[in-house]
């Protein structure tokens, strides 16, 4: 079946030669330090022709996701007049940030059969696997909605300005708890909804400094990192209530 | 002014949290208390992880009682041999108590048994306190008389313990240690609620040795519960301990002053209605249907 897909898509390809997408970043890494309060990225590009425009309604999707982690989503239901979790399901794919941008109207620039194929809307980035409730999908729409209220998940519909269908950029906020790893940009040009070019490119986001260390620490070096937080911590304390004594003379 | 947590890997007004630490403390120069019992709660309300929330109040602790021990070391009002027996205790029990912490959490439950250990022990302590001073305040001028002879007499393994001025079976102080470091371990905080009334009613210490001698064990305790969750969770935040230190420590002074002008069975009746409003919100927020009834963890289900 895979290959069936692929072999259609290579007799589409015709299409995809005739325009290019080339692209800039405001930024190309983003680094998390002790007053991380979010960051906003600049996609900008222009779409490269070597033949006049072919016809058909302009599309460019823009989409960033941050590293898959694994994560367990847990429901809560009344037992014995409290509210407990009682069911729980895995989900597998779920990236930690995800944001997608267009152009125009979702409906307009991207058909559901390649959202389908390039997984592009975050209802076809997030998938649950092995789960022995019945109703998983609901977890897996709750897991969107609680991202999307932390603006983890963001659609963009009609937020990537597009000039003399050549120019394009758009700006995606990111938010201050991000998740450390490389975050996949894909740039899609669509005619009609159909995709006729990507592009691929990654942003590390980073904690750096100081940040960085302790989180290192702390997870390679545990008893070391206990041991230091309880020097500083007592230092501190008697630090603290000693400059007050002196403060008080 | 936002700050990163590293460990929480969220970012925090670093004003909440000096503030946060700053009231705990103030209640805490107030009523002399650790006031771990309050700061964890509080940190689960401004959206910390519980777990992290845990294991920081307690770090936060053994840094807030240093100064005091040192005093008490120096007015000599500490047993250490009977706190001695306290920490084998407390620390046989904060190994018990992460064991379970690490089992429900595992599980996905570690949220409920940490909710349902804070209204359980905050209502019963909160009660107890309340009545206690509302007779203390009729007939005030009644100091509670401490039982020279009870059951606990009758035990084997007696030890002397001269600053106490007792001489006991060392079972019952090491299952006061062994309480009080599951306490310490599920809840992160130092238990000093618990153990001060122990001693008193229970073991038959004298009164003032009774703060010296907990903190003395609180401290080691919640260093011993700070190192592991330090290894087994890796849920110590330094950078969260350290700002909530700031504040309280700045805030205890000033409680200090503010405690010294209202009588103590005014401190305690306050203490109590403070103790019952936290335990109410706790178990207002078990009973209640939550607004999302759904919620996201990291890492693998069982």
């Amino acid at each position: 079946m895979m290959r069936m897909i692929a072999f259609l898509l290579l007799f589409a390809a015709p299409l995809a030669a005739q325009e290019e997408i080339v692209l800039g970043l405001s930024q190309d890494a983003v680094a998390i330090t002790a007053d991380f309060d979010g960051s906003e990225i600049l996609v900008f590009g222009a779409i490269r022709r070597e033949s006049p425009m072919p016809d058909g309604q302009l599309g460019i999707i823009v989409t960033v996701a941050g590293p898959d982690t694994p994560i367990v989503v847990r429901r809560k239901a009344r037992r014995l007049g409290i509210w407990v979790n009682v069911d729980d399901v895995k989900i597998d794919a779920a990236p930690s940030f995800y944001a997608v941008a267009t152009s125009g109207p979702l409906s307009k620039v991207l058909r559901p059969s390649e959202d389908l194929h390039n997984r592009i809307t975050i209802p076809q980035v997030v998938r649950e696997v092995g789960t022995n409730v019945l109703d998983s999908r609901s977890f897996a729409r709750a897991l969107m909605r609680m991202r999307e209220r932390d603006n983890l998940y963001q659609t963009l519909e009609g937020q990537v300005d597009l000039s003399r269908d050549t120019l394009f950029e758009t700006h995606i906020a990111m938010p201050a708890n991000l998740t450390e790893g490389f975050y996949v940009t894909r740039i899609f040009l669509t005619r009609d909804g159909n995709v006729v070019d990507t592009y691929v490119t990654t942003i590390p986001v980073k904690k750096v400094g100081m940040e960085r260390w302790l989180y290192n620490l702390a997870h390679e070096q545990a008893l070391l990192y206990g041991l230091l937080s309880l020097a500083i911590a007592i230092s501190a304390g008697w630090l603290a209530s000693a400059a007050f004594g002196l403060l008080r003379r | 002014m936002q700050i990163y947590l590293p460990i929480a890997e969220i970012s925090v007004n670093l004003f909440l949290l000096l503030g946060l630490g700053g009231i705990v403390g103030i209640l805490s120069g107030m009523f002399g208390v650790g006031g771990g019992f309050l700061l964890t709660p509080l940190l689960f309300f401004i959206g910390i992880p519980p777990a992290v929330a845990v294991a920081t109040g307690a770090t936060q602790i053994v840094a807030s009682s240093v100064s005091g021990l040192l005093a008490h070391l120096k007015r000599r009002t500490v047993d250490l041999r009977m706190g001695t027996v306290l920490l084998i205790g407390g620390l046989i029990g904060a190994g018990l108590g992460i064991l379970i912490f690490n089992y429900l959490r595992a599980m996905g439950q570690v949220d409920l048994l940490v909710t349902i250990f804070y209204v359980v022990f905050l209502g019963i302590i909160g009660t107890l306190m309340f009545f206690e001073s509302l007779r203390a305040i009729r007939k005030s001028g009644r100091i509670p008389t401490r039982r020279k002879h009870n059951w606990i007499h009758n035990l084997p393994f007696k030890i002397k313990f001269r600053v106490s001025g007792l001489y006991i079976s060392v079972i019952p102080p090491v299952m006061v240690g062994v309480f009080v470091g599951i306490l310490s371990a599920i809840m992160g905080v130092g238990g000093g609620f618990i153990m001060v009334p122990a001693m008193i009613y229970l073991l038959g210490m004298p009164t003032k040795v009774v703060i010296g001698t907990s903190l003395f064990q609180i401290i080691f305790v919640t260093a011993f519960t700070t190192l592991l969750h330090a290894t087994t969770n890796y849920t110590v935040d330094i950078v969260l301990a350290v700002f909530l230190l700031i504040g309280g420590v700045i805030g205890a002074q000033f409680g200090t002053r503010i405690g010294l002008k209202l009588k103590a069975e005014q401190l305690r009746i306050l203490l109590a209605l403070l103790v019952l409003a936290v335990c109410f919100k706790l178990g207002l927020d078990l009973l209640l249907q939550p607004a999302e009834v759904y919620s996201i963890a990291k890492g693998i289900a069982k």
